[in-house]
């Protein structure tokens, strides 16, 4: 009885493969558009490390040789986040020319449509990512938990992608547009800000503090901030792995349901 | 008189362009979600760079101790960018689906086409401008400089709009995509933050203070914030306009000479 079940999930897995090809390929083809998800996070990098140096020596502010140690994790979020709303505009495109359509009159499961797009854009924020970590390093910054904290980080590089591509994807479906998709992208850029990404929460105020330390992205790039500068702990590589994986599964699962409703609509 | 001639005249150009730009309007009724970079950016800029970097104002030498008089006006800066940008995204859809080839088969000049897209972006400014005003208003923004602070202002963002514009609609008559766009949002995003958008010029190490100096915007930013920070001084106009007017002709002529070759 499990025969077709593993046939299914082994056609599935292949379907996703081709269709992360088509992906990856599709990103080769259009470097021009990938290059400023990585040029802009290092950019802002450079930038923060020579704007905030004084910053160094606030009460309160971690001890770190350089501001280049703290803003790291905050560097590969956004890295991130920008190849990740592009897998809800590829969608989008792909809806208004018609190619999903033809996917979908295909004898293609619904998974793979959506996984094929966003694994496609977890490969390339896996290698943005150590792009990044090599830099970084070359410009002094320093990763206290060594090569496992690294791998740790490009693993949350792509699980994020996940993540907020799922989040994109919902609303390509919803929309229909890729106008649209690429209008939300600067809301992802916000969220990073009002989180614990480019400066520690104890040195807020306000509701903003409440925000940023209740803001699911502080929960993943403090653990991971506490690999890079204080060095190697399990419960933080469980803490920085596991909140992005269970997001992850919460968006993929809305997105097909998204996908199931807009086939269900006339 | 010809109908050529009358379709080539000053009268019909202006009604080109404005119904170019009434259109952007109409654009931007018909999809609310794209009010979301124009609106709820800036002001989601005001309030986050105001949230997170509230405690710089405790750090000798910064320009003043009201965080909101120094992030506002960047954030209204940072919108204006946004509306330039998405003027120029609106043509770049017109390019992909098919319009403005359909534009391109009416008779006239090309020039109304692009003059009216910039009139959107400058009008479309407006919006984020005066959100972020209101937004930091509420978070105790002070106005030392008076209405001449306001008007500074807004003919900053107006004037960034128009130069951000001129350069997507460069990319995009190239190009002929709207993911193309992204590249001139992170020029933007990035030459804003090239200049001395969260802090005082002095407060910049290294070859970030030369570049920060070397920036056109920070002039445009000094322009747009003098009222804000304090009194107001010609000394902090005139470069600004000054940088605003070159970044608008040579905006302006790289965007001509791209739409001259797409549709020759």
């Amino acid at each position: 009885m499990t025969g077709p079940g593993v046939s299914g999930v082994l056609t599935a897995g292949s379907q996703t493969w081709e269709l992360t090809r088509r992906s990856v390929v599709g990103e080769r083809r259009q470097l021009l558009s990938v290059m400023p998800g990585l040029v802009f996070p290092l950019l802002l990098a450079a930038v923060y490390t020579k704007q905030f140096s004084r910053v160094l020596d606030m009460p309160g502010f971690p001890e770190v040789d350089s501001f280049l140690d703290f803003i790291l994790p905050a560097c590969i979020v956004q890295a991130v986040s920008f190849g990740a709303t592009a897998a809800g505009s590829e969608l989008a495109l792909d809806m208004e020319n018609g190619f999903l359509d033809r996917l979908l009159a295909s004898p293609v499961a619904r998974w793979p449509i959506l996984l094929g797009r966003l694994a496609g854009a977890a490969v390339v924020a896996s290698a943005k990512t150590i792009v990044i970590l090599a830099l970084f390093l070359v410009f002094g910054a320093r990763v206290a938990g060594g090569p496992a904290a690294m791998l740790v980080l490009v693993a949350v590089a792509a699980l994020l992608v996940l993540v907020i591509g799922g989040l994109a994807q919902v609303m390509a479906f919803r929309t229909g547009s890729q106008e649209a998709v690429g209008a939300t992208f600067p809301l992802i850029f916000v969220s990073i800000f009002m989180s614990s990404a480019f400066f520690p929460t104890n040195l807020m105020s306000g509701w903003f503090k409440v925000v940023a330390e209740n803001n699911p992205l502080s929960w993943i790039i403090n653990p991971v901030r506490r690999l890079v500068i204080n060095g190697w702990s399990s419960a933080d590589a469980l803490q920085a792995l596991g909140l992005p994986a269970a997001l992850a599964a919460v968006t993929i699962s809305a997105g097909v349901m998204a996908l199931n409703r807009r086939l269900a609509t006339p | 008189m010809s109908a050529t001639t009358v379709a080539t005249g000053a009268g019909h150009g202006w009604n080109v362009s404005l119904a170019i730009c009434a259109r952007g309007m109409q654009r931007l009724r018909a999809r609310p979600v794209l009010l979301i970079p124009t609106v709820v950016m800036p002001v989601f800029f005001v309030v986050s760079f105001t949230g997170a970097f509230s405690s710089l104002t405790r750090i000798e030498g910064y320009g003043t101790s009201n965080i909101f008089n120094w992030m506002a006006p960047y954030a209204a800066l940072q919108g204006a960018v946004f509306a330039g940008v998405g003027g120029a995204m609106s043509a770049a859809d017109d390019l992909e689906n098919g319009f403005f080839d359909r534009l391109l088969l009416t008779p006239g000049s090309r020039l109304p086409i692009l003059v009216g897209t910039i009139g959107y972006s400058s009008v479309r400014s407006i919006i984020p401008t005066t959100g972020v005003l209101g937004v930091a208003a509420l978070g105790g923004l002070e106005l030392p400089g008076g209405v001449l602070g306001l008007v500074s202002l807004y003919v900053a963002t107006a004037g960034m709009a128009v130069v951000f514009c001129l350069m997507g609609l460069t990319v995009a008559y190239r190009l002929r995509s709207l993911r193309s766009m992204m590249i001139v949002q992170v020029i933007g995003f990035s030459s804003m933050f090239l200049s001395i958008g969260q802090v005082p010029i002095d407060f910049l190490d290294g070859w970030l203070h030369g570049a920060a100096r070397l920036n056109p915007l920070t002039n445009v930013l000094r322009l747009s914030r003098q009222g804000f920070v304090g009194e107001m001084s010609w000394d902090l106009t005139w470069p600004g306009l000054v940088a605003i007017a070159a970044m608008t002709v040579v905006g302006g002529a790289t965007a001509l000479r791209a739409l001259a070759r797409l549709a020759p």
